[in-house]
C-alpha cells in the first residue's frame, strides 16, 4: 500500500514538474504577427533556427491580407498582447511611431552594432524610419518587395506570334521596356486563342477594398510625373497630385483596364492575378515580387516558361516602381520584448538573411542583395535587384488610411465605374487629402 | 421530490433573511428577476448607444488613442449633411431598399397565394422555396459571386443561352449598370420565401366562411381576391415589408461579399460607407455621428410606418 502511494506520489510530482517546465517554456514563446503569404510560411521554415539557438519558442499569427491592416491595427489601437513582434506594412510606420505602438530601436541597434547602413537604402526608409529620412528607427528592414511583372516568355518566343507582332508594331517581342510597349503587347494578346485558349492580355490591379488599385495605379503614375506634393513646400498637392502628366497616367491605366484585362477582374489584387497568370489566362501579370518564386515554381507556367521585368518607363523615361514589403518591429505592449528583441538580433545575421532569401524571403540586407554570386540565384534575382532601386511608396503619415481609401475611391470610380473624367479624380483626391491634412493640424 | 427540496431550503434559511424575502412585494420580485436582463441590456445596447452619441461630438479616432480627443459640437453632424458621398450613398440605399422589398413582396406574396391553394406536393415546394433563406450570407454571397464570374459562372451562361450575348460579355459584377441588379435579384432570391411565410400566416387566418358568404354571393375570385384576400393579409404584407425595410436599410454582409461597394462606389450603401469610415479611415466621431444619423432615419421611418400599420389593423 505504501509503495503504491508512494508511486502515486511520484507520478504525481513528475506530472506536476513537467508540467511546469512546460509553462516555463510556453511562457517564453514569441509570437509573431504577419500576413497569411508565401513569405510568412518561409519564415516559419527560418525561425526554427532562432528557436534551436535560444530555445525560445515561437508562435505565429498569420491573417489573410483582405484583414491584416484591420485584425493588426485593432490589435494595436488596443494596446493587445498577442503580437510580441509585428512585420507591419510600411505605411503603418508613421501611426504606430506617433502612437506608441512599436519600440524604438535606436538604442538596441547601437547596442547590438547593428548598422542600418548594411541594409538597401530604399528598404530603410520605407519600412523603418519615422519621420522619413531621419535616424529613428522602429523597425528593421525584413521583407523586401516591389511590384514587378511577369510574362509568359513560352507566348513570347513562338516565331509565328514574333513575326505577327513585328509586322504589326515594327518592334521584336520582348519584354517592353516603356508602358507604350506594354500596351501594345497587351493588346496584341487580347482575346487571342492560344492552344486553343481565348487569353487577355495583362492583369492589374483593380481592387477596391483594401489598397489593390492604389498599389497598381500608383506603380504606373510614378513613371508619368506623379508627386505626392511639392517637395518645396510639404503638403502642398496642387498641381503636383493633379498635374497634366498625372492626368495622362491615370488615362492610360484606365485604358490599359479597358483594352487588355481579363473579363470580370474589377476587383483583382495579388491572389486574383496570381490565379489569372496560374491559370494561363493573361500574357503579363503586375504583381508584387513575392509571389514570383511560386509561380517560378509553378508546374504550368514556371520554369522556362515565365519571365520577369521591371515596371516600365513613362512617357519622359521616368521610371519608378510602387514599394511593397515590410519591417519586422517589437510591439510595445508586449510582455517578452527582451526576446523579441534577441530574435531581431538573430533575424539581422548575415547568414540567416541568406537562408532567408533562399527560401523565398526577400532579404533587404546589402551582404545578400550585393553579392557576384546573387543576381544569378533566381531567375527573378536581377528583375527584383533593378525595380528595389527604383522604388516609390504611399504616403506614410500617421493618416495613411484615410489617405489610403479616398485614393481607393477615387481611382476606382474612374478606371473601373468610369465615372467622370482623370483630371476629376484626381483634382478630388486633391480636396480628400487636404480635408485628410487639415484634419491633422499640417494644413 | 423538488417540494421537498424547496421545504429544505425554506427551513435552512436563517429567519432574518427568510422575512426580508417575504417582505419583498410582487414588483420587487419582478424587478429581481428582469434585473439581468435589464443591466445586460444596459451593457450592451443602452451603454455603447449613449457612448456613441457622446463620440459623435468629437474628434475621436480610434487609431489615435494617446492624441487630446476634442469636443466639435454638431461639426460632424454638418459635415455628413453636407457630404455629397453620404448623400450618393442613401440614394443607393434607397434603390435597394425600393426595388428589393417591390421584388420580395410582389413574388413573396405570389408564391403565398399559389402554396395556400394546397396542390399535391405544396409542402415538398415550400420546403424547396425556403432554403435559400436557411443559408448564411457569407455562404450565398459567394456562391452567387462564382455563379455570376463572367468566364465560368452558370448565370452568365444561362443569359448567354437565353440572349445570344457572350458569356464574358455578362459582367453582372463588373458592369456599373448591372452591379447593383446583381444585389437586387440575391437579396431577392434569398429573402422572399421569407416575405412568402408571413403572407402565408396571413392568408391563412382568413376565416373560411367568409369565403362561403361570398361564394353565396357569387363574388368572382377577382373580386374575392380584391376584396377580402388582399385586405385581410394586408397587415401582414405590411409587417413583412416593415422587417425587410429594416434589413436592406442595414444591408452589409451581401454587398460586401459580392461587390465591396464597387465597381467604383456603385453599389456603396450607407452600411458599407459607415463600415470604411470607422475601421478603414478611423474616423470614429465622424463615423458615430453618421452611425446616429442612419439610426434616427430608420427609427424614425419605422415608428411612422407602424402607425400606419396599425391604422390598417384597425379598419
Amino acid at each position: 500500500m505504501k509503495s503504491t502511494l508512494k508511486l502515486a506520489l511520484g507520478l504525481a510530482s513528475a506530472i506536476f514538474a513537467s508540467t511546469a517546465v512546460s509553462n516555463v517554456a510556453h511562457a517564453e514563446d514569441l509570437t509573431l504577427c504577419w500576413a497569411a503569404w508565401d513569405p510568412a510560411n518561409a519564415l516559419v521554415e527560418l525561425s526554427k533556427d532562432f528557436t534551436k539557438e535560444t530555445g525560445i519558442g515561437m508562435k505565429f499569427e498569420f491573417v489573410p491580407w483582405t484583414n491584416y491592416a484591420d485584425r493588426f491595427l485593432n490589435e494595436l489601437n488596443s494596446h493587445g498582447k498577442l503580437c510580441d513582434l509585428i512585420i507591419g506594412d510600411s505605411q503603418w510606420i508613421g501611426g504606430a511611431a506617433e502612437n506608441g505602438h512599436y519600440v524604438k530601436l535606436n538604442d538596441f541597434f547601437d547596442k547590438e552594432k547593428i548598422s542600418m547602413d548594411d541594409f538597401v537604402p530604399a528598404t530603410v526608409v520605407g519600412y523603418s524610419e519615422w519621420p522619413k529620412n531621419t535616424p529613428n528607427y522602429w523597425a528593421l528592414p525584413a521583407m523586401g518587395d516591389v511590384v514587378g511583372w511577369t510574362y509568359r516568355k513560352d507566348w513570347f518566343s513562338r516565331p509565328e506570334l514574333q513575326k505577327e507582332f513585328k509586322e504589326k508594331y515594327g518592334w521584336d517581342l520582348a519584354p517592353p521596356t516603356t508602358f507604350d510597349q506594354l500596351k501594345q503587347i497587351a493588346e496584341f494578346f487580347q482575346k487571342r486563342q492560344i492552344d486553343g485558349k481565348t487569353v487577355y492580355g495583362a492583369s492589374i490591379y483593380t481592387e477596391r477594398g483594401s489598397e489593390g488599385i492604389t498599389m497598381g495605379a500608383m506603380d504606373l503614375l510614378y513613371s508619368y510625373g506623379f508627386q505626392y506634393e511639392n517637395p518645396k513646400k510639404p503638403y502642398e498637392m496642387e498641381g503636383f497630385v493633379n498635374s497634366d502628366k498625372s492626368v495622362k497616367g491615370l488615362e492610360f491605366y484606365k485604358a490599359l483596364y479597358d483594352c487588355c484585362t481579363p473579363p470580370g477582374a474589377s476587383n483583382s489584387y495579388m491572389g486574383e492575378g496570381v490565379d489569372a497568370f496560374k491559370s494561363g489566362q493573361v500574357a503579363m501579370h503586375m504583381n508584387f515580387a513575392f509571389t514570383w518564386p511560386g509561380l517560378q515554381k509553378d508546374e504550368n507556367v514556371g520554369g522556362d516558361k515565365i519571365g520577369y521585368f521591371v515596371n516600365p518607363k513613362g512617357p519622359d523615361g521616368d521610371q519608378f516602381a510602387q514599394l511593397g514589403g515590410q519591417g519586422i518591429s517589437v510591439v510595445s505592449y508586449s510582455d517578452k520584448q527582451e526576446s523579441a528583441l534577441k530574435y531581431i538580433k538573430w533575424f539581422a545575421n548575415k547568414d540567416v538573411q541568406a537562408k532567408w532569401w533562399s527560401l523565398g524571403g526577400y532579404s533587404c540586407l546589402n551582404s545578400v542583395v550585393k553579392d557576384p554570386k546573387f543576381p544569378s540565384s533566381q531567375p527573378y534575382a536581377q528583375a527584383f535587384l533593378d525595380s528595389m532601386a527604383i522604388v516609390k511608396d504611399f504616403w506614410a503619415e500617421p493618416s495613411y488610411a484615410p489617405l489610403l481609401q479616398a485614393s481607393q475611391k477615387r481611382f476606382h470610380d474612374y478606371v473601373v465605374a468610369g465615372q467622370g473624367s482623370a483630371k476629376d479624380a484626381l483634382d478630388g483626391l486633391v480636396k480628400d487629402w487636404t480635408q485628410v491634412f487639415q484634419d491633422d493640424g499640417k494644413m | 421530490m423538488l417540494n421537498r427540496t424547496a421545504d429544505n431550503v425554506a427551513r435552512a434559511t436563517p429567519e432574518p433573511l427568510a422575512k426580508k424575502i417575504r417582505g419583498i412585494s410582487d414588483k420587487g420580485l419582478a424587478w429581481l428577476f428582469i434585473s439581468p436582463t435589464i443591466l445586460l441590456l444596459l451593457a450592451i445596447n443602452i451603454f455603447p448607444l449613449f457612448w456613441a452619441i457622446y463620440l459623435s461630438f468629437t474628434n475621436f479616432r480610434a487609431n489615435r488613442p494617446n492624441e487630446v480627443v476634442k469636443n466639435l459640437g454638431l461639426a460632424n453632424y454638418q459635415r455628413i449633411l453636407g457630404d455629397h458621398d453620404i448623400w450618393i450613398a442613401m440614394q443607393t440605399t434607397a434603390h435597394f431598399v425600393f426595388w428589393t422589398i417591390l421584388l420580395q413582396t410582389v413574388i413573396g406574396f405570389t408564391l403565398a397565394w399559389l402554396i395556400d391553394r394546397k396542390f399535391r406536393g405544396h409542402a415538398f415546394w415550400t420546403t424547396i422555396i425556403l432554403v435559400p433563406m436557411m443559408l448564411s450570407p457569407a455562404v450565398v454571397g459567394n456562391f452567387w459571386r462564382f455563379l455570376y464570374e463572367p468566364q465560368i459562372g452558370l448565370f452568365s451562361y444561362v443569359v448567354s443561352f437565353v440572349t445570344g450575348i457572350p458569356p464574358t460579355n455578362v459582367q453582372m459584377l463588373s458592369n456599373v449598370e448591372l452591379a447593383p441588379w446583381a444585389i437586387i435579384i440575391v437579396d431577392t432570391w434569398m429573402w422572399t420565401p421569407y416575405v412568402m411565410l408571413i403572407c402565408l400566416a396571413g392568408l391563412r387566418s382568413i376565416p373560411e366562411y367568409i369565403y362561403e358568404a361570398a361564394e353565396v354571393d357569387r363574388a368572382s375570385n377577382w373580386r374575392q381576391f380584391w376584396s377580402i384576400t388582399l385586405p385581410m393579409a394586408l397587415p401582414f404584407i405590411m409587417l413583412a415589408v416593415l422587417f425587410r425595410g429594416i434589413e436592406n436599410f442595414k444591408m452589409f454582409d451581401m454587398v460586401n461579399l459580392l461587390t465591396g461597394g464597387g465597381p467604383g462606389s456603385t453599389t456603396e450603401v450607407a452600411s458599407i460607407t459607415l463600415k470604411r469610415q470607422a475601421f478603414e479611415s478611423w474616423r470614429t466621431g465622424y463615423s458615430s455621428a453618421f452611425a446616429i444619423i442612419l439610426f434616427v432615419a430608420v427609427f424614425g421611418l419605422a415608428n411612422i410606418y407602424v402607425k400606419a400599420l396599425n391604422k390598417v389593423k384597425q379598419r
